[in-house]
Parts: structure tokens; C-alpha cells; sequence
């Protein structure tokens, strides 16, 4: 499946992704991770803990909408796996996320932001892993 | 308040999410297929994002205190360990069969599209089957502390 080169828009979004991240820690003092906000969700600190996190999440599935109400399309979700591969694939991703303590937008964004040694190992790790995966699924088994 | 500035920060969030091709699978897979439909388009998010992300937290954190709490909840430990390692290489495993991340998926539920409570649901099974493995570990008396 061939997706579109959009340098400008993804660049829009990634400061909007910054912004974000920025905002939170102003305004919460935390980290803009998604895994850490999920799991905080899952199992929750206190009552006021699982507030704002929920109030997060809730903010993030509107973006979507948002986007719909501005440019009249629902942004694209193109899904070129199999139903399995998704069902697997989301299992390994909590487990990995869980112990490796966080993801793209808690080690990639917030903790290289920081230049944590441990985020900075943690993203390149996923990522040439992640490279090494999809080489593997589409031109190995040609999935 | 507090709850509509994180409702508010959230938005931004996934509307960042939503436009920047983080959310969908397709842009996210061709983006590490370097060697077939290739779309580098994802190196632009997280350019923005890193860049975004290190001036504003330069900013932010001239302060002594975030607006609504006593202190900045950042992580503070710095060693490599295993533990980091062998995660973040799973995760990066279930990212390129899946091609959504938790960051991608939690805003992409707001699309209604099946795919993709069906992978949040996997991931959060995923979440609770980690935690679940670390407290039974760290039940067992002579278990290494991590």
C-alpha cells in the first residue's frame, strides 16, 4: 500500500505533538507518554491521578474529531495487516512498552527531549528493531 | 480547571497525532520499509515533535513549579539495563507487525475505526499480562530486585 510523502503536515502535527507534550509538563508536571498515561489508567495512583489522565485520553481521541470538524475529512487509518497481526502485534507491543517503560511518545519524544541516556537507548532500540521487523514481514515472508 | 487543561492538552495531542500520519498504520509501516514503498514523511514528526519538546521543556522547566501541582514528576534513573533493552526491542517488534503504537492508537480511537479498538484491546492485555509476570517476580522471595 502507497501512502503519500506529506513533509509539511507531518511536520505541523509533530509540533502540535511537542506542544502538547510541553503544555502537559507546564501545566501537570508530566510526562506526555502515552504508555505511562494508559497504564496509570489501568492502575490508578488515587482517584485525582486517574482524573487527569482520563481527561488526556479523552482529549486525544477528539483530536480526530476536531480534525474532521476543520477540514471536513477524519484523518486516513489504513490498516494493511491482518486482523491476527494487529491482535499479536498489540500484545507484544503492551508487554514491550510495560517493561521497556514507555514508547514512541514517552521515550522518543519526552525523554530524548531530556536527553535521558535511557530514553535515547530505548528509541534507537525500537527503531532499528521495528526496521528490522517490517524488512522481515514484507520481503522475507512477503506479508 | 486542571481537568480541562489536560482535557485541552489532549486534543492538541491528538489532533498533532491525528494530522502528522502517526495514527495510521499504512504511513508508519511504509516509513520503516525502506527497502519497498518507502515514505519518510515520519521523520518530520518526530523533528517537529524532539525540536517542540526540548525548547518547550527548556522553557517549562525555568520554573520552580508546574501550574497545577508541587513538583515536575520526570524520570530520574539513567542506567541501561536489560530490562529497558529487551522491552524496547519487543515493543519495537509489535510496533512493525502491528503498525500502531500506543501514541498512534489512543488518538486513532476517535476515527470509531474496529482496527483499532481491537489493537487497543490487545495492548492493554499486553499491559496487564507485563504487570501481572513483574508482581508475581516480585513475589518470589530470592528474585532479583531490578
Amino acid at each position: 500500500m502507497e501512502t503519500e510523502f506529506t513533509p509539511w503536515i507531518s511536520l505541523l502535527g509533530g509540533v502540535l505533538i511537542g506542544l502538547g507534550a510541553t503544555l502537559l509538563m507546564l501545566f501537570h508536571g508530566r510526562v506526555m507518554g502515552a504508555t505511562g498515561i494508559l497504564a496509570g489508567l489501568v492502575y490508578p495512583a488515587s482517584k485525582s491521578d486517574f482524573a487527569w489522565r482520563a481527561a488526556t485520553v479523552a482529549g486525544m481521541v477528539t483530536g480526530p474529531l476536531v480534525v474532521l470538524a476543520i477540514s471536513g475529512a477524519m484523518p486516513a487509518v489504513q490498516v494493511p495487516v491482518s486482523t491476527v497481526m494487529l491482535l499479536v502485534g498489540g500484545l507484544i507491543v503492551g508487554v514491550g512498552v510495560t517493561f521497556g517503560g514507555g514508547c514512541t511518545s514517552g521515550h522518543g519524544v519526552c525523554g530524548m527531549a531530556r536527553l535521558s541516556p535511557r530514553s535515547i537507548v530505548a528509541t534507537g532500540t525500537f527503531m532499528v528493531v521495528t526496521l528490522a521487523t517490517v524488512y522481515v514481514v514484507r520481503h522475507v515472508f512477503g506479508g | 480547571m486542571r481537568l480541562f487543561a489536560a482535557y485541552v492538552i489532549g486534543t492538541i495531542f491528538g489532533v498533532g497525532i491525528s494530522i502528522s500520519g502517526m495514527a495510521n498504520p499504512a504511513k508508519v509501516l511504509n516509513f520503516f520499509d525502506v527497502a519497498g514503498a518507502w515514505d519518510p514523511s515520519l521523520i518530520f514528526v518526530m523533528g517537529g515533535a524532539l525540536v517542540t519538546t526540548f525548547i518547550g521543556y527548556k522553557l517549562v522547566f525555568g520554573r520552580k513549579t508546574p501550574v497545577f501541582g508541587r513538583e515536575f514528576l520526570v524520570p530520574q534513573r539513567r542506567d541501561l539495563d536489560a530490562r529497558l533493552i529487551g522491552g524496547s526491542a519487543l515493543f519495537g517488534i509489535g510496533w512493525g507487525i502491528a503498525g500502531f503504537c500506543p501514541g498512534g492508537a489512543l488518538p486513532a480511537l476517535g476515527t470509531g475505526r474496529w482496527e483499532v479498538f481491537a489493537f487497543t484491546a490487545a495492548l492493554l492485555v499486553g499491559i496487564i499480562l507485563a504487570r501481572t509476570i513483574e508482581s508475581a517476580a516480585a513475589r518470589k522471595p530470592n528474585a532479583p530486585q531490578s
